[in-house]
């Protein structure tokens, strides 16, 4: 496949600049190429200024939710009276998703750099990255950039851990991530208190996404004016994104295009569109969680988050999972939904039941032996389970099943009048 | 105080609250109950089990009760379609792997699930033709059952052993709907307070190996007691059925013993309910023992009383679970004596409730200890039973089993009289009622007075300590002479 790909002219290559580049992963090599001087940058400003640039800036939370990284540092609280704390989220789970890998792949001294930054800019003294268990490969490489930073003394007085997770889908939730790394279940909190205020070990925290803290270093470097001026749509949204796209599409990967790209340039150009002879049916813009889109609103679809609001979806963690006219979106929505059923923290009625009844229904429908009311009872459960419960886990099981039902009705009453060959599910 | 109250209106009642208060707190002081499962008010919040939901005005969507502080102003609403609907689709959440097997559950009839299901539930369920979930039953613990497919995963019993008894030997294990309340493979439910998770389980997944199948919830009287298993004094419920004591239940009291009882006192009921009982007077005729009638054994206590006064000695040797009542009593009817009361008090291992401050299983097994010697009984039993020796009367209060030895006249008041009992030579033995069966006051260490109630008849002529020596008291001496009571 010959993964990493040459970066398209289309891509505004920022985070993904040193992607296949070995050399960039060493300590020397990444100096080499103006690494650590944004951190020496920032360590010698007020913590204050650091966290305006990046206001400044426009950056949001890359993991999903959105949120303004500058405004979510600024919640700490500005009188230090206990120890603080930074959480880096690498805990890429998310169905579709696959940018944060390659971040600690290939540049994992730029991750490293922009946890440093964070960390000096809310005045915390350790900050933990939580690596997903899978992650062999990004976890050597992490650690042994770790310890050459460390070597090189340049993180001053922050203490930087590696936390490895053990499999659960849910401890990329923040707060349950923040259980874990205090060796609990990892279970979602409820909140309030957020983690501004008691987060990890119930002491003020902030936690960022792998993506979102890899950018900080370019931020700090070129100056929050150059970034937010990387918005080709919507003000709100400014600077470079990561798409991992996968699914039917000739070649998929990861795409880092400024904010406010056409998604269909996305998939058609850069990605060279559905495989040969076939057509585009149906795009999921941000990660397993998010509403499905039709084509023609996939084609219709800017890829930063208003745009993909408007589309009646999220931008979500760019993850794009790509359908072409062979998929069956009855058994593609079977999937997702075991693999939240399977995933639930089993707190929440509504999501421990939930999502394992819709499971067991939507396989009964590919099984051949739905019944008529099974899309209103889906419809029904899924309002129940939306919105109601600690996390978002259950809402997220929720949203394709609706928007599937809604736009791809015809699939399912085709299983339910018997007109489609039943399925074989296991 | 009301400077510092916060007021907010819950279904259009106003309510002033303490800041900090929860919104399911403030409910129920607005007299509404939120229908609710992990929540509890002795127990960490963990807000999981969403059953709580309200609207609240202003918020964006359904708020949980438990979890959400009182604010100035805030306008609660738990009767809206969104919450009602809210907790109708968790009810039914709950139900779809519930094995709905009440008729041979503990639980029914006092099952939070039951009673919830029952006031806003659905008639019928939507998850027909698929199976449910089975777990097989677990033996926790000494008298603890888990019954898995009943579980609702509230979590009520991990968060009291973890949090309150602080031995975390239970978790939730598994994910998604394949969790269970798990115990550690090589712990067992055994912790001296381990019982009350059974009490706090809303449902009839935790069973009481003692109680199980021995009565219906709604056939049971239940009736406020004081434990009388330790000095703590412990708030209970004692339930009876038929008159027969069936099991004992913490009664909240938050100076006390907040919702908990240890599982000593739970278990320390049986004695309640003896059959081989003093159910008559008996009076020493031709050297025997024989049955009268109160009038006749009042009589004769009476004339042994008078035959003996004028500044002689007696001495009282009473139990320490004896009721403050019938020890003033006691004290009273020998005013006219040199008096010397004395008592014993069995002890045993301390056992503290390691969350609860102030709470503990305590070494010394008897409710009214600090009573007696409120009254001016001693510790000093070794002296008084000697001096029990060369007395003019003796008398032995519910302590069949004191090695006493008299020259004197011996009267015995008890519930129970072995056939080797040192008390078998009295003159006289009057039936008296336990705990369970009559009403009175124990002070517990800390000089709580706490009142406990008849919860069943005595037995034959049987009558309660109190009201057999205030008799006694009455007829020796009008007009009665002033009770010492300090």
């Amino acid at each position: 496949m010959g993964y990493p790909h040459k970066p398209h002219p289309k891509e505004t290559v920022v985070l993904s600049q040193y992607f296949g580049d070995a050399d960039a992963r060493t300590y020397k090599g990444w100096v080499k190429r103006g690494g650590y001087e944004a951190l020496a940058q920032a360590l010698k400003s007020d913590p204050v200024a650091v966290t305006d640039i990046v206001k400044e800036s426009g950056l949001r939370g890359r993991g999903g939710a959105g949120f303004p990284t500058g405004l979510k540092w600024s919640f700490m609280p500005k009188e230090k009276k206990r120890p603080h704390y930074l959480c880096v989220n690498a805990d890429e789970s998310e169905p579709g998703t696959f940018k944060d890998r390659e971040i600690m792949r290939w540049t994992p001294h730029a991750l490293l750099e922009g946890t440093a930054i964070a960390a000096h800019a809310i005045r915390a003294e350790v900050a933990y990255i939580y690596i997903r268990g899978e992650f062999t490969e990004p976890w050597t490489i992490m650690e042994r950039a770790l310890g050459d930073a460390n070597a090189a003394g340049v993180f001053g007085d922050i203490k930087i851990h590696l936390h490895r997770g053990a499999g659960a889908y849910i401890c990329g939730e923040e707060t349950a991530l923040m259980n874990s790394i205090e060796g609990k279940r990892g279970n979602p909190r409820i909140k309030p208190p957020f983690p501004a205020a008691a987060g990890l070990f119930g002491l003020p925290t902030t936690i960022n996404n792998v993506e979102t803290l890899a950018a900080v270093p370019h931020i700090i470097k070129r100056g929050a004016a150059w970034y937010k001026g990387l918005c080709l749509s919507n003000p709100k949204s400014t600077g470079t994104k990561l798409f991992s796209v996968c699914g039917h599409v000739q070649r998929p990967g990861n795409y880092e295009v400024t904010m406010g790209f056409p998604l269909k340039d996305l998939l058609y150009d850069m990605c060279g569109g559905p495989p040969a002879g076939r057509t585009l049916k149906a795009c999921i813009p941000g990660g397993s969680s998010v509403p499905i889109l039709t084509r023609e609103e996939t084609e219709a679809c800017l890829l930063d988050y208003e745009g993909v609001a408007l589309k009646g979806s999220m931008l979500g963690s760019g993850g794009v999972i790509v359908f072409d006219d062979s998929a069956d979106m009855v058994y593609q929505i079977m999937r997702l939904a075991r693999f939240y059923a399977h995933e639930s923290c089993a707190q929440c009625t509504q999501c421990r039941e939930g999502t394992a009844w819709t499971t067991k229904i939507l396989e009964r429908i590919l099984a051949g032996q739905g019944k008529t009311t099974d899309l209103d009872l889906l419809l029904d459960l899924s309002e129940n389970m939306t919105g109601k419960t600690i996390c978002v886990l259950s809402d997220s099981c929720a949203a394709p099943i609706v928007s599937g039902i809604k736009k791809f009705r015809g699939e399912f009453e085709a299983y339910l009048a018997g007109k489609r060959q039943p399925v074989m599910v296991s | 105080m009301t400077d510092n109250l916060i007021t907010l209106t819950i279904d259009g009642a106003p309510v002033s609250v303490p800041p900090g208060t929860l919104v399911i707190e403030a409910a129920k002081q607005a007299g509404v109950l939120v229908p609710h499962y992990c929540y509890h008010p002795g127990l960490p919040v963990a807000g999981l089990c969403r059953m709580c939901l309200v609207e609240i005005e202003k918020a964006p969507k359904l708020q949980i009760a438990c979890a959400t502080t009182v604010t100035e102003g805030m306008v609660v609403k738990t009767q809206t379609a969104p919450a009602k609907d809210a907790r109708q689709g968790v009810l039914e959440f709950l139900l779809i792997n519930h094995p709905l097997d009440c008729p041979i559950c503990d639980q029914a009839g006092e099952c939070e699930l039951q009673d919830f299901v029952f006031q806003e539930g659905q008639a019928s369920t939507r998850y027909a033709e698929f199976a449910k979930r089975f777990n097989p039953v677990e033996d926790f613990g000494p008298d603890v059952l888990y019954v898995p497919n009943r579980c609702i995963l509230c979590t009520r019993c991990v968060r009291f052993m973890e949090d309150v008894a602080q031995e975390p030997v239970l978790n939730v294990s598994e994910r998604g709907d394949r969790a269970f309340i798990g115990i550690h493979p090589e712990a067992r439910l055994d912790h001296p307070w381990a019982g009350n998770v059974v009490d706090l389980c809303p449902v009839g997944s935790l069973l009481s190996k003692d109680f199980l199948h021995k009565a219906r919830a709604w056939e049971l009287d239940k009736t406020a007691s004081i434990c009388t298993g330790c000095s703590q004094g412990c708030n209970i419920s004692l339930d009876t059925r038929d008159e027969v004591v069936v099991r004992v239940r913490p009664r909240p009291n938050l100076d006390v013993n907040r919702y908990f009882i240890c599982d000593h006192g739970r278990m320390h009921y049986r004695w309640m309910n003896r059959g081989d009982r003093i159910e008559a007077p008996l009076i020493r005729h031709d050297g025997e023992l024989k049955a009268v009638d109160w009038d006749e054994a009042l009589d004769r206590v009476v004339g042994i009383l008078r035959g003996a006064s004028g500044g002689g000695k007696a001495v009282a040797l009473v139990s320490p679970g004896a009721s403050s009542e019938a020890l003033a009593a006691a004290k009273r009817l020998l005013s006219g004596f040199t008096w010397t009361g004395a008592f014993q008090v069995v002890m045993g291992e301390e056992a503290p409730l390691a969350g609860v401050p102030n709470l503990a299983l305590r070494a010394e097994r008897a409710p009214n200890a600090k009573g007696a010697e409120q009254l001016g009984y001693t510790r000093d039993y070794a002296p008084a039973l000697a001096a029990a020796k060369t007395a003019a009367v003796v008398l032995v209060l519910d302590d069949p089993d004191c090695a006493v030895e008299t020259d004197g006249a011996l009267l015995y008041l008890g519930t129970v009289l072995g056939d080797d009992a040192p008390c078998r030579k009295a003159e006289v033995v009057l039936p008296i009622a336990n705990v369970a069966e009559e009403e009175g006051t124990f002070v517990n260490r800390d000089g709580r007075e706490q009142r406990y109630f008849q919860a069943k008849p005595a037995p034959g002529m049987a009558q309660p300590a109190a009201w057999v020596l205030g008799q006694l008291a009455q007829a020796m001496a009008p007009p009665l002479p002033v009770a010492e009571v300090s």
